[in-house]
């Protein structure tokens, strides 16, 4: 028996450098999708050996067969239902959903080790000290992902939700459950401390993602990306598992790597966001709207002309545009300039959409081309060349008072969209965006407002340049 | 079970954190959302954890835990890597083919 668990050990091995390997292809858009299909051979290989060992131990009851097969269908089916049927727009439940399950199931593990142990006053802390941080860091990440997919599907207030008293438990809840996972630790048999820590846990999701408004999304499913990660690889330390201390870290580090970008292109530190209570955008001075500024508003045939006889074309699509459901209109509108000659990009904020990447995402799905989609370390310095800058539905990211000290979103990396030759600017109103504060771009003399709905904006403009250029 | 001693495991962990740092930081922002979607079916590994307590399971309560916990370890595994798939499909170096229409359009 020996041998056949050890057998199976490599090919765990194995999988993991395959997690590995898939997830380094994923460095190009053109072998991402190799990468992905590696990796998911890799699991399908694992879960089979899994089956196999499970046999050859031969420990497991036939209610133990029913559970696995049921649970394993039903998992499956599930999972095959959301990952068909979901939106582009809704990736980011998705992930959440994804993460809170992973975390369930991780938490899970170190209940079930702590609860079905022969002899659990005799635990080590080698086994109850990674299942108490495993019951922790999954039961929050459970909670707190549920939350977060609610809050995005707008089941519950996309707003922050403060009840008072919710620092003062944010603080408490922590100790808490320090208190209960070291009580676990030093007496692994005690089922009040188990239940008393899985419970404190789960109300900690729950008050941590509650008071985090819809636009820190982003840094939040990151956070608890990160988490599942971790919760995993404890629940490897509990089982003796390589393979589950392997995956989960490599997803723990990419969690943590997106974190920090998120937070560095918000603006935000990381001990800020942890701290909590963010995302309410108090830090941001009222400042009187408008003043009476004097933009210069623009009308769609102005725009077309201009799109039509320039060389560059560079578009700046924020969330605005995907909460407008205008993606398309954008990519065809872009499509009719490209077929005319003329130069197209897209310069992607990393914070546009509500999780990292997902303008991307939302633009691939309306045919871009990836070959036009720009970073925004790599498109800043083509800003100077771009005959016109058409901005859709992105606000705070296009300020240039950012680059001034002072303000609430100063040090912000922010687009140069200021310095192209022109710009245009699709807006319903003067409305602020999250950072409340009047954006300096829009009464710049070179800027034109074309104050419209961006889905009925862009089809107008489409259909001009369709004219000018036929 | 095998016997993995402590100070591997830990071994194990430190270089796993390592590699997935280096790794990760070479993919560009516009495929951030699916690498997280497809780091997510990884993490779905759990689902091998789920399939050994269940196999270690001779109660009810072990039962009702590993059930769900195989529920949520199989879901996460399936849906992550078809989500994952489909998007990676999307993305392309050159627009899909219906676009021919549009062509004759802009060219009369």
């Amino acid at each position: 028996m020996d041998t056949d668990s050890n057998a199976v050990h490599y090919v765990f091995l194995g999988t993991a450098a395959c997690f590995v390997l898939g997830l380094h292809l994923m460095n190009h858009p053109r072998t991402a999708r190799r990468g992905n299909t590696i990796s998911a051979s890799a699991m399908a290989v694992a879960i089979a050996a899994t089956v196999w060992l499970v046999i050859h131990q031969s420990t497991i009851t036939t209610t133990g067969w029913l559970v696995l097969a049921s649970g394993g269908l039903v998992g499956a089916a599930l999972g095959l239902y959301a990952a068909r049927e979901v939106k582009m727009t809704a990736m980011p439940q998705l992930v959440s959903l994804f993460n809170a399950v992973g975390g369930g199931a991780a938490a899970l593990i170190a209940v079930n080790d702590l609860l079905q142990a022969e002899n659990p006053a005799g635990l080590g802390a080698r086994v109850s000290l990674p299942g108490a941080l495993d019951i922790v860091i999954g039961a929050v990440t459970f909670s707190g992902s549920l939350i977060a997919a609610a809050k995005l599907q707008g089941v519950v207030s996309g707003a922050p939700v403060v009840f008072p008293g919710a620092r003062l438990l944010n603080v408490l809840l922590p100790a808490a459950f320090v208190a209960g996972a070291v009580w676990l630790v030093l007496s692994p048999d005690s089922r009040t401390a188990l239940y008393g820590l899985v419970a404190v846990a789960l109300l900690f999701g729950v008050t941590m993602v509650l008071p985090i408004g819809g636009a820190d999304m982003p840094v939040v499913i990151a956070l608890l990306n990160a988490f599942t990660g971790s919760a995993v690889a404890m629940a490897g330390f509990v089982l003796n598992e390589t393979a589950l201390i392997i995956a989960g870290m490599l997803v723990s580090s990419s969690g943590g790597i997106l974190t920090k970008l998120m937070a560095d292109a918000m603006n935000r530190s990381i001990a800020n966001i942890v701290v909590g209570g963010f995302g309410t955008g108090d830090a941001a001075p009222a400042v009187t709207a408008g003043g009476a500024a004097q933009v210069r508003p623009v009308s769609g045939d102005d725009v077309a002309i201009q799109l039509a006889y320039a060389r560059k074309v560079v578009f700046v699509p924020g969330y605005g545009l995907a909460a407008a459901q205008a993606q398309h209109e954008l990519g065809d509108l872009a499509k009719l300039l490209a077929d005319h000659g003329i130069d197209v990009s897209y310069a992607v904020h990393p914070v546009a959409g509500r999780m990292p990447g997902h303008m991307n995402v939302l633009l691939a799905e309306a045919n871009v081309p990836y070959t036009q989609l720009k970073e925004m370390d790599d498109v800043n310095p083509e800003f100077p060349q771009a005959d016109v800058a058409l901005v859709i539905g992105a606000n705070d990211v296009t300020n240039p008072i950012a680059r001034r000290p002072g303000n609430a979103i100063s040090g912000m990396p922010i687009l140069d969209v200021d310095k192209a030759k022109s710009v245009v600017v699709i807006k319903r109103s003067m409305g602020h965006g999250y950072a409340g504060i009047d954006n300096e771009l829009y009464t710049d003399p070179k800027t034109g407002m074309f104050f419209t709905d961006a889905k009925k904006g862009l089809a107008e403009l489409k259909a001009a340049v369709g004219e000018f250029v036929s | 079970m095998n016997g993995l001693d402590l100070l591997t495991a830990i071994t194990v962990f430190v270089l796993s954190v390592l590699v997935g740092v280096e790794v990760i930081s070479k993919v560009p922002a516009t495929l951030h959302t699916p690498l997280m979607s497809g780091s997510n079916a990884v993490h779905g590994i759990v689902v091998i954890g789920a399939m050994l307590i269940a196999a270690e399971s001779h109660t009810w309560l072990g039962y009702v835990l590993s059930f769900v916990a195989m529920v949520f370890g199989a879901m996460n595994v399936v849906g992550g890597y078809v989500v994952t798939d489909r998007m990676l499909e999307m993305f392309k170096a050159r627009p899909a083919a219906e676009k021919t229409d549009r062509n004759e359009k802009a060219e009369v």
